[in-house]
């Protein structure tokens, strides 16, 4: 305590002057403690922590048949989930009910979906909708399309049920929004091949375990979103509803939610948006669409098929997205009866055709174009690696030594006890008593964990890439921010980035740059890029037109409006862009793994397919946690010193 | 307005009925159409496909017979190999076509729970080891002996490598000794792991296309090689045992005997199609062939299969109950 | 009808302690952490007053109106309505008082957004349970009555501040509340909006006749509208009292400050500006009620050759000449 107080009253450059003192002084140590205490350990080698989370596996495996949890709980869960998903695939993908082809077909999916894009947002959406429905049959990927979607509504739909009660919760009590937050953390960060195996145990080889799976990753955005607009309805609202003698329940289902709607359906995007990113991993476990086509692509390196499936996930994915984005817009006019019911009753003509004729139900096969693009592809990938061999190889090798060797060096080749040192001498003189303990904290974790050299190349490596996301980021960001023109140009293409699976481009990446560390960062930096750049355009967009217009008219240049207006004015929203990209890349250190990043992202990847090994990527899965953790803490903790001093 | 367009949406939907064409399920029962009276006694075969090309060959042959010769119905699940196990205590998985060694999983499985039982080879042999691109293998003959290595450590050096030779190791599928070789071996190399099977074909395969010098795991029976033939670095010769603690193995990999799991209740089940299972045997070469069909022609599975059956009956015949 | 008697809120830690402190803002602050919004206040309203509370912002009169309608627990002290203590009404039997006899305007105006106009006026009603037809019925007599006809089916944002506070003072109506609570309603309007919309409370007023407790920070509002003035600065109140006694007799050097740049010929009537008639005074002239507010008296009393006599049931008070007319109007 006392020496919290101490610590406030040291002055801003006395606290910076110590801080670089310690780093000063560490850097000077380095050299003559290089090499002890690094802790490294063999890729077949298993450490303490490793053999006891074994035995817990071997525990759970056991009680499977004896615990009551697993017979009646989880059991009825699995029935639930299992009966929802073949009823939605009955509906749209599978044939059903004693008929060779599900419910509906082709033209009433895509009538449907027409009509709901239209009724939830306007008709350029459902336009959208309609020519990316039709896409899928056009690529030759109805059925896998279909079998996707199913999916993904059943996983959305429980994830709605389960999470937008939660986020309420959590936005009337301040206690449960705490109590969840670590939670919701864990859940986001924690690689799924860690849990995909013990789920198949306790929910079998089925459509509940991908729908659990799935939802273990995208439920938290709706329940952090709900809670977020719940909490941020203005008191006045509130007030009136008060005032005027609401009960609590009123109040809730007349004022709360309402407004909370809005707010409510972002976090519903980002759920969709979540769930189809979980897409190809589900497809690990034998959930049935797209993802799986992309994985047989990819066992035989076919570029072209893993690609045409990619594409359509990406175009699943911008459909939902624009849909519950203009979905979360209100509008001001009401439609006219007759128009809702003409659009509804031509729906429901498509669909009752697609559930009589032949040629409504099935795609026609003629229409398949999927060949030409796969050609096409391939053609492309082939161009690809034939003109840009020599300039990646000299790209890759120069950023590897230069920029991630150094500093992967100095991570893995100290020892342990002088990084925590440093460590949390840096946080404790930089940022205080909380920010060194939480790092000390994470510090413990990883050596409990028994995997202190892979966590530091894999923390360098995210240190590198959140680095050049933050770089790529901001200046597309500020790009998007102040050209609409550019705006509408760059967004589709980082929609594609962020939504095409990794498995897609592994291919043609490795094929540019080797399987390396260098291609794990690239990976990473291609999936954070996006996420990054929106918030930075958003940030720069907010800025007071007359703060801008004030520095025109003082007669400063673009770059200096730029540099010392907008980017100062979007500190914000700067500061949560890389912290968003940060977790990005983190969430990619699996994919990493199966692009030569080896270290924690490897171990992952191995555990999941390893018997013997499975202890250990479950310590390297919650190695990544507690990176992810402890960053985004130092990074929120930085951020808000930096928001506090400028005050 | 209003009810101009009511009426023009009633036209399009008589306008569309009165010129629907084929209506769903009048052609003949579709796909459904091959369950035959053999079905009844056959059942439902749940058969594992894990994750590689050679073991769909396998399990789309097995399949194609399963279906079209004994009427069952198979329904494969797309797993990998643990997960495959696991099905076995689940009852989700009946049958595992190609099973490279594992032998914790058999202990778990076969001998504690006893919930899975071996049906036996599958006549494929599983090789693995140290292979080189075959333009390096004609350049530097003595390469493919690992005393040479050292020689040629140099060669290998990659941005990843330390300044040593890069051994690119694989899919974290398979059991690697590569780190304990390398030190016992004292072999002036360091492993690097590629991650992913397609991530290793894909170096191989730009390895022998740009002349780049590559040393990495890789094994045999598998599709790649059909299309570039890589040549195997010879280490010490394996004896029995000499694996037998991972941190001092300082020889080759044992050969595999590929063979065939099956679930306890199914083999009990009595059922033609663990028949099938127990009798099938085929070679290298045969799923060498299908698994070319599939990867280089394009072909579904099930075509690669009925291609490969239409031209050998004689091996299927042997396989029927 | 509305009794406010010896009330404290005080927020902080262990704010009950600090109730009846001496200590003053900045030191209670620095001892306790602990501010105290709302120091000992005590007032009646009457049935069918006007009662203005006014201050700077941060004097506590937004607390203290939401202390009222127990928005905001009150720390210590007592509210009746009627004679019943709100303090230590139920959950259910506040409801019940807020749905029947207590209504509020906002400044935000705590429209909800996502309901038009219509429904939005008949939101009260809606919690009250009242049918939907019935409330629709209601809620349109009230739209008309703030004069917003035609505007049912718009939404909130598509309607200007001023409309929108319409809708806020509609919907308070709409409940027929014995008492209307008013929070700085018209702050974040433009003045001549700001203007309209006080004819437009003097309006109503004069229709409905209802108690009304308005919070303001203008000056002029307050003496526009108030029959009674409270005056609040830090917490406490200052002053209590006709809007001409506020102007005429500043309790203290602040209000003094406060009421210095009011027109006072518009607030003050000959009663503050008459004195005792001299032995030179004519008494022959016109003659004016003690009420009139100056400036209606100016014309008289400037085209009067004499001293025109201030006179109450037909006695005597006083006279005004030019001399104090032009003293107060310069």
């Amino acid at each position: 305590m006392t020496a919290a107080v101490a610590l406030r009253r040291l002055a801003r450059p006395r606290r910076a002057w110590f801080v670089a003192a310690v780093l000063g002084a560490g850097l000077l140590a380095w050299p003559l403690l290089r090499g002890r205490d690094t802790l490294p350990l063999g890729g077949a080698e298993l450490a303490g922590a490793h053999r006891f989370l074994n035995g817990a596996f071997e525990a759970v495996d056991a009680s499977r048949n004896s615990n009551p949890v697993f017979l009646y709980g989880f059991n009825y869960l699995r029935l639930l989930l299992d009966t929802s998903t073949t009823f939605v695939q009955g509906l749209i993908s599978q044939p059903a009910y004693g008929r060779p082809a599900p419910v509906l077909g082709w033209l009433g999916v895509t009538a449907l979906a027409t009509a709901v894009a239209w009724l939830a947002g306007n008709l350029r959406v459902a336009l959208l909708a309609c020519l990316g429905f039709v896409s899928f049959g056009l690529l030759g990927l109805w059925t896998e399309a279909m079998d996707t979607l199913a999916l993904t509504l059943t996983a959305v739909f429980y994830s709605l049920l389960a999470g937008i009660p939660i986020g309420v919760a959590a936005g009337l009590r301040e206690r449960v929004h705490r109590a969840i937050t670590p939670v919701l953390d864990f859940m986001q960060t924690m690689p799924t091949f860690v849990y995909l195996a013990p789920l198949t145990l306790v929910f079998l080889i089925g459509p509940a375990s991908a729908t659990i799976a799935t939802m273990i990753y995208a439920v938290p955005p709706v329940i952090r979103l709900t809670a977020h607009g719940i909490r941020e309805i203005r008191p006045a609202a509130l007030e009136s509803g008060i005032s005027l003698g609401a009960t609590p329940a009123q109040l809730l289902t007349k004022v709360r939610l309402p407004l909370a709607l809005p707010m409510i359906v972002v976090g519903i995007n980002q759920t969709l948006m979540a769930a189809l990113a979980m897409v190809t991993v589900a497809a690990l476990i034998d959930a049935p669409g797209l993802g799986e086509s992309v994985l047989q692509a990819l066992e035989s390196l076919d570029v072209g098929t893993a690609a045409a499936a990619g594409l359509a996930i990406v175009i699943m994915a911008v459909v939902l997205d624009r849909t519950t984005t203009a979905a979360s817009v209100r509008r001001p006019r009401r439609r006219p009866w007759w128009l809702v019911t003409a659009v509804l009753a031509a729906a429901g003509i498509g669909a009752y055709l697609s559930f009589i004729y032949v040629w409504a139900s099935t795609f026609p096969q003629a229409a398949n174009f999927g060949p030409y693009v796969r050609r096409a592809v391939d053609a492309a990938d082939a161009w690809l690696l034939d003109s840009a061999g020599g300039v990646t190889d000299l790209v890759r090798d120069r950023m590897t030594a230069w920029l991630l060797n150094p500093f992967q060096t100095l991570l893995t080749d100290a020892p342990w006890w002088w990084i925590a040192t440093v460590a949390v001498a840096v946080a404790l003189f930089g940022l205080g008593v909380r920010a060194a303990v939480l790092v000390g904290a994470g510090v413990a974790g990883l050596l409990v964990l028994g995997l202190w050299q892979d966590s530091m190349v894999t923390l360098a490596a995210t240190v590198v890439a959140t680095a050049l996301t933050a770089l790529v980021g901001v200046v597309a960001g500020v790009w998007m921010g102040r050209s609409s023109r550019a705006d509408g140009t760059i967004r589709p293409v980082l929609d594609a980035a962020q939504t095409l699976p990794p498995f897609v481009y592994l291919v043609p990446v490795v094929g540019l740059f080797g399987a390396t560390r260098f291609t794990g960062i690239l990976a990473a930096v291609i999936f954070a890029i996006p996420v990054t750049t929106k918030l930075v355009a958003e940030g720069i967009r907010g800025v007071r037109a007359s703060a801008v217009e004030a520095s025109g008219a003082a007669g400063a240049t673009a770059w200096q409006t730029i540099i010392k207006v907008q980017l100062p004015l979007a500190r914000a929203s700067v500061t949560l862009a890389v912290g968003q990209g940060l977790i990005y890349v983190l969430s990619m250190v699996v994919v990493g793994g199966l692009v030569g990043a080896g270290a924690l992202g490897y171990q992952v990847v191995a555990g999941f397919s390893q018997h013997e090994l499975r202890g250990k990527g479950l310590a390297a899965g919650l190695a990544i946690v507690v990176l992810g953790i402890v960053l985004d803490r130092i990074m929120r903790a930085a951020a808000s010193r930096a928001g506090a001093q400028r005050a | 307005m209003r009810t101009r367009v009511l009426a023009l949406s009633g036209v399009i939907l008589l306008s569309l009925s009165g010129c629907g064409g084929a209506k769903v399920g009048e052609q003949g029962g579709g796909g459904g159409g091959g369950v035959s009276a053999g079905g009844k006694a056959c059942g439902t075969v749940n058969l594992a496909v894990n994750p590689w090309v050679g073991y769909e060959a396998s399990a789309a042959v097995v399949a194609e017979v399963a279906e079209k010769r004994l009427g069952c119905k198979v329904e494969k699940k797309n797993l990998k190999e643990e997960v495959s196990w696991q099905g076995f205590a689940t009852g989700e998985v009946d049958a595992v076509i190609e099973n490279w060694g594992h032998p914790d999983l058999k202990k778990k499985y076969i001998e504690q729970q006893k919930v899975a039982v071996s049906a036996g080879s599958t006549g494929n042999k599983g090789i693995i080891g140290w292979y080189v691109p075959p333009w390096m293998a004609r350049k530097y003959p003595d390469i493919r002996d690992w005393k040479n290595l050292n020689k040629y450590a140099s060669l290998f050096e990659t941005s990843e490598s330390d300044g040593k030779g890069q051994l690119l190791d694989g899919d974290p599928s398979f059991v690697t000794n590569d780190e304990a070789l390398v030190k016992n071996l004292k072999l002036n190399y360091k492993v690097v792991y590629a991650g992913s099977e397609a991530a290793l074909i894909t170096e191989f395969r730009k390895a022998e296309k740009d002349k780049t010098p590559l040393i990495g795991y890789f094994y045999e029976p598998q599709w790649f090689m059909s299309e570039v033939k890589l040549v195997k670095v010879n280490l010490p010769p394996y004896k029995e045992g000499c694996d037998a603690d991972p941190e001092k193995v300082a020889c080759d990999y044992p050969p595999y005997d590929l063979d065939k799991i099956v679930s306890k209740r199914f083999a009990d089940s009595g059922s033609p199609a663990y028949t099938l299972i127990k009798n099938f045997k085929w070679t290298n070469d045969d799923q060498n062939l299908v698994a070319k069909y599939i990867t280089q022609d394009k072909l579904k599975p099930e075509e690669a299969a009925a291609k490969w059956i239409a031209a050998n009956e004689a091996k299927v015949k042997a396989w029927l109950p | 009808m509305l009794d406010v008697d010896g009330l404290w809120k005080v927020f902080g830690p262990r704010a009950a302690a600090q109730v009846g402190t001496e200590l003053s803002s900045a030191e209670l602050k620095r001892r306790t952490g602990c501010v105290a919004a709302v120091r000992d206040v005590s007032f009646t309203v009457a049935p069918g007053e006007v009662f203005v509370v006014m201050g700077l912002s941060g004097s506590g009169k937004s607390t203290l109106v939401r202390c009222l309608t127990r928005l905001i627990e009150p720390t210590a002290g007592t509210v009746r309505l009627d004679g019943e203590d709100l303090g230590t009404a139920s959950p259910a039997r506040l409801r019940e008082l807020r749905r029947h006899r207590m209504a509020m305007v906002f400044q935000q105006f705590g429209l909800l957004p996502h309901r038009s106009v219509l429904d939005n006026v008949a939101f009260g009603l809606e919690i009250r349970g009242t049918a939907r037809a019935e409330r629709h019925d209601h809620a349109r007599q009230v739209i008309e009555l703030v004069g917003l006809s035609g505007f049912e089916e718009s939404l909130p944002e598509q309607l200007s501040g001023g409309m929108q506070q319409r809708v806020g003072l509609a919907r308070a109506l709409a409940v027929d509340p014995e008492v209307m609570l008013f929070d700085e309603p018209f702050s974040a309007l433009d003045p001549l909006i700001r203007r309209e919309m006080q004819n437009e409370v003097i309006r109503l007023h004069r229709v409905v006749g209802k108690t009304m407790v308005f919070i303001t920070h203008d000056l002029n509002e307050a003496l526009r509208l108030g029959d009674r003035i409270l005056l609040m600065r830090d917490g406490a109140a200052v002053q209590l009292g006709t809007p001409d006694e506020v102007v005429g007799a500043p309790a203290d050097d602040h209000v003094r400050d406060f009421v210095a740049d009011v027109p006072r010929e518009q607030v003050l009537t000959l009663r503050w500006i008459m004195r005792p008639a001299g032995p030179s005074d004519a008494l022959d002239g016109p003659s004016l009620p003690p009420e009139t507010v100056i400036r209606d008296a100016v014309h008289t009393v400037l085209s009067a050759d004499r001293p025109v006599r201030v006179e109450s049931d037909g006695s005597l008070l006083g006279v005004v000449t030019a001399a104090e007319v032009l003293e107060t109007i310069a």
